[in-house]
């Protein structure tokens, strides 16, 4: 009843479950978990507290028994020691007023001594706890990671990068100090209470009773506190959510927003979002600023029941003057959890919708994963056979039809076709980032369901339009490739596909440096990084969408060069859009709408006058037919 | 400590609510201590416990049970007929004399018992509780009214104090935005989304924690601290000083652990910003990574990363556990001490129950504030980390800067002016070297030139993305760097290589630069930029989202949508930049077509690798390491025979065979185009 309005951080948890009934957010957030999702719904979940969390998070915590079982030592030491010290101070002051100044040294030495004992299991208790919580955070970090890179590219397209980086960063730190600090707590709550109605009943059972009869009235207040509670906590959640992916896309895209100028308005929208923020926050911080002093007020009022019922009875002479002063003491300590769990509701709230997610991230099932018997090509040929391939994204959808084809080691295959046509998709599937709807695919005859995906991408090369490098330096961006190439590797696939001189005049040469996604560097540059990448790799199926798209003539005469001796015995896939390049090709086959319209070498196409002939005619006729200035002629690529 | 300083700055627009918070705070705290003296009140006064005084006299020989005459150290100052204590036995003087006295024994019940020697002599003053249930009444009803003022306190100030930080967190996010928002590409080059975003996030919490508990909660915990010694030395100055004497004890730890704590928040925030890193590209590179396998390698450098976040947790959390509890036992230890002097002042009669019992209530009472203490301490630390972060980023300077006399460009002709324009980014290695040249208004420019020559450069300079090392760009007439950079970068409309489009409909992105347009103009702008049938092919049309949750679209949709975005804009210079180089040859088509209605009468720069793309430019200029090498119209350079002929001769024979080929083109005209 002196908490002095509340104040404290201590980490004082206590089981929410036995007061309230978990209620609609409760039962969404245990089915969340065991929902395999494809993309995440962000549900309410306002629970304080989640079972199926807990005895989860409680399985992680295994290998750390021994540090578990000594923290437990620790927590219930101290609870008792803590929880029996008015006991010992009741006797003191019982001995002080009969004039008995031995027990009185007594008792003291013997507080002493709780309060040294209480602070090396106090000591022991964080210590050892806070170690576990540490450890179980990294575990779920790893975890999380390990399993995110099983799962397929379909996962990806669904789920926003954002949305998927704040379950693994802010929902597990959002457990941390329920893991480092919280479970135990809670534990040496329950120790802490039942010594105290202990120590209180066996003093006096009348009075106890009399005592407690204030409990009722704070479970039904802090019920219906809850129920607000977790209301306006949800919304603070929401808002912040939103506040911070608002955040990342402006920090993301300010390049545009400064060359479109917006940067008013977007500040205007940031602050309206901001401000919704502030106004959940400050409400719910209202509630948190009310329930405190109802709190107090209960125990207070159970203090003034100690003062007259039991001030009563002392001077009836049925209580002494030691134990009425133990039963003052002992309110403050009985209230002292409740009173912590109330101040820390929000991050217990949070914690608990912190698991739901973690957990629902570590139990989406990856679509892909390698057959238990998938085997280990140590080297390909490079057959790749596509039969009968059906595909779609969404069911119902189709994205490609009845593709085959079949490609030999050597062969050059370009595809042709509009945009969307599906010929992005199509080598997707040969990398398997995505699995077949109907037919298969396969490499040297092999089914590709039944290789490692791992010895698959060891021998297959893929530079894509879009070059995405790391922050580390070129060299490591190259290495990617081919983890164990050495240096002179490094640099030969570098001057393979003309990369070398631009990377020699960077300011430490190989060892530059990149920036994030390599902003240091034009899109060509990027390109050439990533060609040298694929080229290390050494591989017998090589995947080039776009791969040239932006880098300059000189140089892509390079690659050609570099090209035509890599892929003598390959097996090629290209996409481009440059003539030169396609029609090298051993054979083109022009996609419409995810079907294969037509097949065969450029010669064949032209004289066949279809659709590629058809194309190809479109673009060159352009260039002998000048119209207004340059205009027409703009990149052709 | 300036950090701190600084952040409480920000309190200064909230004065008004500070000082309300304050007396709160203030008054919450006078009912907080009024407690325990109620308590008192209703011990000494509603129980009015048994009491005995010392007459400072001893019995100088121990006194057998059955004994009724003693001998006193020195003369007692009591009565005959009066009661006394010896031990837990009480007496009444039969008859008094000098140190002589005789007694009879075991009065009111007590036990008759041997004493031993030096056994103290109390002069029973109570020896029963005499007090009324009525004043315990009084008690018990102004300890509720008391909890109920302080309640009312409590709210205000628990509220305000929420109500502070998350004006702070508004401003200082605010800020932070807005200054992440003004930063000059030089900034952004450098800067990681993670980090940043960790920043604005993980700090600004940091620095809220600290304005309630550092500003609001620590005033309260003091204020609490102090009233508690002011109100126990009066009740009993000897006991308060033994109460207070281990208190250096605690400051001392505070400042000894509030460095290392901050370096140890420091290290652990930057840590955390290096594991999103890790994580933010892992995932937006998912495919390259799943095309090379890598997944096992992002797994061991994330581990490696996590581990290291671990070692730093773990090194606070040491911290923590020896910290909390050592606040917690110190004042445990004081309890100790005051109960065991206090007891003992209590068989002499120099204190009451009462004031025992509130010297108690106030050293528990004090435990709480000692505890938040050890948070405080952390949360200064913490906030001293987050502050100093948080202040990089709003103390950092635009490396482009808005003059304060800035004149707004108005009916901008279009004349481009480079004179002798160097570049550097980085002050060391030159990226431009005295390039000029000039354009006339709605002229075609096309740069070219092997990567990294310096023609994005060129394009970056001109809307002030970069200011210039040396010399100077002028529009009209008028140095770019003295105009207002909205008015600037209004003038130049830019598509860009990368396209980015914003988590929103079709029709918010295509608007997004120009907020006001009316569907009309979005509509007409996005035919002209030949991406409207497109859109109505979509079951939402113009409302469709893109981005992540919403539809994928190609590179050449995406580039279609951006040229509508710059279309609406109207801007009088134009920025091309390889902006058509991955899209298939009929959407290129459509681009072409798209790019030749956004030209006319705009000046142009044209970053073309093509060379059909500036065949019919008006200026070409050549770039080579960072200088224009050739510049001239196309027949010119091609006499020329240097570089750009070089660059010619292998683009054209390449297409010239292909030509041929397809048989599409006669013999005269290509004489005619390889002349």
């Amino acid at each position: 009843m002196w908490g002095g309005g509340g104040g404290g951080m201590g980490g004082g948890w206590a089981p929410w479950g036995g007061h309230g009934p978990g209620g609609r957010a409760q039962w969404m957030a245990q089915q969340g978990l065991r929902r395999s999702v494809d993309a995440w719904d962000d549900e309410e979940l306002g629970a304080a507290y989640n079972h199926e969390v807990t005895v989860r998070l409680l399985r992680y915590v295994k290998p750390y028994l021994m540090r578990a079982l000594i923290s437990t030592i620790g927590v219930v030491t101290g609870a008792i020691l803590l929880n029996y010290q008015p006991a010992i101070i009741s006797d003191a002051v019982n001995a002080a007023v009969a004039g008995d100044t031995n027990t009185v040294v007594d008792k003291s030495l013997i507080l002493l001594v709780m309060v040294l004992i209480g602070w090396g299991a106090q000591y022991t208790q964080l210590s050892q706890a806070g170690f576990i919580g540490h450890r179980v955070l990294l575990k779920l970090r790893q975890e999380m990671f390990a399993h995110l890179q099983k799962l397929s590219l379909r996962f990806y397209d669904n789920n926003e990068v954002g949305r998927v980086m704040s379950r693994v960063q802010n929902d597990v730190t959002s457990m941390q100090e329920l893991l480092s600090s919280g479970f135990l707590t809670v534990f040496g709550d329950i120790i802490g209470l039942a010594v105290i109605v202990y120590v209180v009943t066996s003093r006096n059972m009348e009075l106890a009773l009399v005592t407690f009869s204030v409990v009722p009235i704070l479970i039904i207040v802090t019920f219906f506190w809850q129920i607000y509670a977790r209301r306006a906590f949800m919304r603070v959640r929401q808002a912040i959510a939103i506040v911070n992916s608002n955040l990342q896309e402006n920090v993301s895209g300010v390049r545009v927003i400064q060359s479109l100028s917006r940067e008013d308005v977007n500040a205007e929208r940031f602050s309206s979002l901001n401000e919704d923020n502030m106004r959940a926050n400050i409400e719910a911080g209202r509630l948190q600023a009310a329930i405190m002093p109802m709190v107090e007020l209960i125990s207070a009022a159970a203090t003034a029941l100690v003062m007259i019922y039991g001030g009563h009875k002392v001077l009836q002479g049925q209580l002494n003057l030691g134990n009425f002063v133990l039963f003052i003491f002992s309110i403050n300590l009985f209230f002292q959890p409740i009173r912590e769990l109330v101040l820390q509701y929000t991050q217990l709230q949070r914690a608990m919708a912190g698991g739901v997610r973690v957990f629902e991230v570590l139990d989406t099932h990856p679509d892909i994963e390698d057959d238990p018997d998938a085997v280990d090509l140590d080297d390909i040929r490079g057959e790749v056979t596509f039969d009968h391939v059906d595909f779609d994204y969404v069911e119902g959808v189709p994205v490609l039809r009845n593709i085959s084809i079949e490609a030999h080691p050597g062969e050059t295959i370009a595809l042709v076709g509009a945009t969307g046509a599906g010929k992005t998709t199509l080598t997707a599937l040969i990398l398997r980032f995505y699995e077949v709807t109907r037919g298969s695919i396969r490499i040297d005859g092999i089914e590709l369901k039944k290789i490692k995906r791992s010895s698959l991408t060891r021998r297959t090369g893929v530079v894509l339009q879009d070059p995405f490098l790391f922050s580390g330096t070129v060299k490591e961006n190259i290495l990617y490739g081919r983890l164990d190439a050495t240096d002179d590797e490094v640099t030969e696939a570098a001057k393979a596909v003309g990369a070398h001189d631009f990377i020699m005049k960077l300011d430490h040469g190989y060892d530059t440096a990149l920036h994030e996604r390599g902003q240091n560097l034009s899109v060509g540059q990027r390109q050439l990084i990533s060609f040298a990448r694929a080229v290390l790799a050494r591989p017998r199926i090589l995947i080039l969408d776009e791969a040239t798209a932006n880098v300059d003539t000189r140089t892509e005469v390079v690659i050609q060069k570099a090209l035509r001796e890599l892929l003598k015995d390959r097996t090629s896939f290209v996409i481009a859009h440059r003539l030169s390049t396609i029609r090298e090709a051993t054979r083109i086959i022009v996609l419409e709408h995810g079907q294969i319209m037509e097949m065969g070498t450029h010669d064949e196409l032209l004289a066949k006058d279809g659709i590629y002939a058809n194309l190809y005619r479109m673009t060159y006729e352009r260039l002998e037919e000048p119209t207004e200035g340059a205009v027409e002629e703009l990149p052709l690529s | 400590m300036s950090t701190h300083l600084r952040l409480l700055t920000f309190l200064l627009p909230y004065k008004k609510q500070v000082i309300i918070a304050w007396i709160a705070v203030a008054l919450t705290a006078t009912f907080t201590m009024a407690i325990p003296q109620l308590v008192r009140f209703g011990i000494d006064t509603g129980l009015k416990p048994p009491t005995f005084i010392d007459t400072g006299s001893k019995i100088a020989e121990p006194l057998r049970a059955d004994e009724t005459t003693m001998q006193l150290t020195e003369p007692a100052d009591v009565s005959v007929g009066q009661k006394v204590r010896i031990g837990s036995e009480n007496m009444t003087i039969e008859s008094i004399d000098g140190t002589t006295a005789t007694v009879e024994r075991g009065v009111e019940g007590t036990r008759v018992v041997a004493h031993g020697k030096n056994s103290d002599v109390r002069r029973v003053d109570r020896d029963r509780f005499e007090g009324s249930t009525r004043t315990l009444l009084i008690a018990g009803s102004l300890i509720l009214a008391a909890a109920l003022l302080r309640g009312v306190f409590a709210y205000w100030m628990t509220y305000l104090s929420e109500w502070l930080g998350q004006h702070i967190a508004f401003d200082l996010r605010n800020g932070i935005y807005d200054r992440l928002q003004r930063l000059s590409y030089a900034y952004h080059d450098k800067q990681q989304t993670g980090q940043l975003m960790s920043r604005a996030t993980q700090d600004v919490e940091a620095t809220r924690m600290f304005i309630v508990m550092g500003v609001l909660r620590l005033m309260q915990m003091l204020l609490m601290i102090t009233v508690a010694f002011v109100l126990m030395a009066f009740s009993q100055l000897t006991l308060a000083l033994i109460a207070w004497a281990l208190l250096p004890l605690i400051a001392f730890q505070s400042i000894r652990v509030q460095g290392r704590s901050r370096r140890i928040w420091m290290l652990i925030q930057e840590r955390l910003g290096s594991l999103t890193t890790i994580l933010q590209e892992n995932l937006t590179g998912v495919r390259v990574v799943k095309a090379f396998s890598r997944e096992k390698y992002e797994e061991a450098k994330f581990n490696k990363e996590a581990e290291k976040l671990f070692d730093a947790n773990y090194s606070q959390n040491k911290i923590q556990s020896f910290n909390n509890p050592f606040y917690q036992t110190v004042g445990s230890l004081s309890q100790v001490a005051v109960l065991c002097v206090g007891a003992l002042m209590i068989t002499k009669g120099n204190l009451t129950a009462g004031e025992l019992t509130a010297f108690i209530i106030y050293l528990q009472l004090l435990v709480q504030p000692l505890r938040v203490l050890g948070f405080v301490v952390q949360i200064f630390a913490r906030a001293g980390a987050a502050g100093e972060r948080i202040f990089e980023i709003l103390d950092a300077e635009s490396a482009v800067k808005e003059k304060p006399d800035a004149v707004t460009l108005t009916s901008v002709k279009g004349a481009v002016h480079f004179n002798h324009v160097s570049f550097s980014y980085d002050a060391i290695s030159p990226v431009l070297h005295d390039v000029s040249f000039d354009v006339e208004p709605s002229q075609v420019v096309a740069l070219l030139g092997p990567t990294g020559s310096g023609k994005t450069t060129i394009v970056n300079l001109l809307p002030r993305f970069y200011d210039v090392t040396a010399g100077r760009i002028m529009i009209d007439e008028i140095d770019i760097r003295d105009t207002t950079i909205a008015s600037l970068r209004s003038t130049i409309g830019i598509i860009q290589q990368d396209v980015f489009l914003f988590l929103a409909t079709i029709r918010d992105n295509i608007a997004y630069g120009a907020i006001d347009a009316t569907q009309e103009q979005i509509i007409e702008a996005a035919k002209i930029a030949r991406i409207h049938d497109f859109i109505m092919s979509l079951p939402d049309g113009y409302d469709t989202w893109v981005g992540e949750r919403g539809i994928t679209l190609s590179g050449g949709q995406k580039q279609r949508i951006s040229i509508a975005r710059t279309l609406l804009l109207d801007p009088k210079i134009l920025i091309l930049d390889d902006s058509t180089s991955s899209v298939d040859t009929q959407t290129e088509f459509l681009i072409q077509q798209a790019l030749a209605a956004v030209m006319k009468g705009r000046t142009t720069l044209v970053i073309a690798q093509r060379l059909r793309t500036v065949k019919n430019a008006d200026q070409i200029l050549v770039m080579k390491d960072g200088t224009i090498a050739e510049r001239g119209r196309h027949e010119e350079l091609i006499a020329q025979d240097g570089l750009y002929r070089e660059i010619y001769d292998l683009e054209l024979r390449d297409q010239d065979e292909a030509l041929r080929r397809a048989g599409i083109i006669t013999e005269a005209s290509i004489e005619g185009t390889a002349s």
